[in-house]
């Protein structure tokens, strides 16, 4: 299985913004979109191809992850945005339109041959799939499991309740079909599922709510769509002191009884198992990663 | 400037800040590339600016032409990507509504 990279926040960079692009890194999102698909007006996509691309030579990004969200091989735009961007090997690429497995083959034969051809080793460049209709969202699971460079799955919010026909709503409550989808697929096939965006920027409190919600549901990070929202998606994804204690006690009691060579692990009368070691793990990485990991004492 | 037959534009790029706005004028019958800057960075960093953009231009299979860049503080990267879109652009013939003729 792939390494479980951190991605509490993928923030969305439209790829028409020199300034944006130069900065991207700054903002303290765990990862980050240069986006040349729908923030770019179909009249600059070839100025948007080229600028991403020339960022992804000329940029050190430091500590945050670079993905790319190219355009769907279906469109005029997307052989031409694989061709300037895998040779440049960023850690991902966001394919849209990922509704089916073929989709997913496509763009990974694509990626070896780009990968081949440029020296860089076949598999290096993840995909993460992004689905956005009610046909990809029956095949998530064959989606995830049709490349071995799926790293998560996420979906596009506007497209997927369009698709079925739902009205949108502060709530959210049209997408909980889909979120479900999204996380049981990407738990089977072991990848990490992603949330989409939370369009009102102006709106700190209901981003928390929808952030501090879908963590609890089992997303492992939500997309943004502005630098202000990162930090307030960190907060509602960064474990309370009650969750990081136990956690911690978990662990010191796993490794304890993995040095007695005992199979079998007990907490407060309570038989800890693997995905209670799992949670723990994932617990103290979102601790670290916000920086209040507790010192026992 | 004045449009010949056999004079193809291209224009890419804003005037927002850390952004280039780029006219690249494709002119077999120039003589050679004339680059006109206007940039706050022109005194410090005039050359390099005209060495990037004298070899995009060349990269890009462009020796004769006119090149107007209006800077805005772009750095390096974001230069020669905006006179390689504009070299394409003219090189497809496709003229757009910011040129300025």
């Amino acid at each position: 299985m792939m390494e479980r990279r951190l991605r509490r926040t993928s923030l969305y960079i439209p790829g028409t913004n020199p300034g944006m692009l130069a900065n991207a890194s700054v903002y303290g999102a765990d990862s980050i979109i240069l986006d040349l698909e729908d923030g770019v007006p179909v009249s600059e996509k070839d100025a948007a191809r080229i600028l991403v691309r020339n960022a992804l030579r000329a940029i050190r990004y430091r500590g945050v992850e670079i993905t790319v969200r190219v355009n769907a091989l279906c469109t005029p735009f997307g052989k031409d945005d694989f061709e300037e961007i895998i040779p440049l090997a960023p850690d991902a690429i966001r394919l849209p339109k990922c509704e089916s497995p073929e989709d997913v083959r496509q763009a990974d034969a694509l990626m070896s041959e780009l990968e081949s051809r440029n020296e860089i080793q076949p598999g290096t460049v993840q995909i993460i799939a992004i689905t956005e209709s009610a046909s990809g969202g029956t095949k998530l699971s064959e989606i995830a499991a049709a490349s071995p460079r799926i790293a998560a799955l996420n979906y596009g919010a506007e497209d997927y309740t369009a698709d079925i026909g739902a009205v949108r709503t502060k709530e959210g409550h049209e997408l909980d079909d889909i979120r479900a989808k999204v996380i049981v697929a990407a738990r089977i096939a072991g990848v990490q599922a992603l949330d989409s965006v939370f369009g009102d920027v102006n709106d700190m409190d209901g981003l928390y709510a929808e952030a501090f919600r879908v963590r609890q549901l089992g997303f492992d990070g939500k997309s943004v769509i502005h630098p202000r929202q990162i930090s307030v998606v960190h907060s509602a994804f960064t474990p309370s002191e009650k969750e990081i204690g136990f956690a911690e006690r978990v662990m010191k009691a796993f490794h304890e009884a993995a040095s007695r060579g005992a199979g079998v692990i007990a907490l407060d009368g309570r038989m800890i198992d693997a995905p209670v070691v799992a949670r723990a793990q994932k617990i103290i990485a979102l601790a670290e990663a916000a920086g209040c990991l507790l010192i026992e004492g | 400037m004045s449009q010949m037959n056999n004079e193809r534009t291209g224009v890419s790029g804003s005037l927002e800040s850390c952004d280039a706005l780029v006219m690249v004028v494709f002119s077999p019958d120039c003589e050679g590339l004339e680059i006109e800057i206007d940039s706050p960075s022109i005194a410090s960093f005039g050359e390099e600016m005209r060495k990037a953009v004298r070899e995009t231009l060349e990269s890009a299979g462009i020796f004769r032409g006119i090149v107007k860049i209006q800077d805005r503080g772009s750095l390096d990267c974001t230069l020669r990507a905006r006179v390689e879109t504009a070299a394409r652009r003219a090189l497809a013939g496709d003229v757009r509504e910011k040129v300025n003729t």
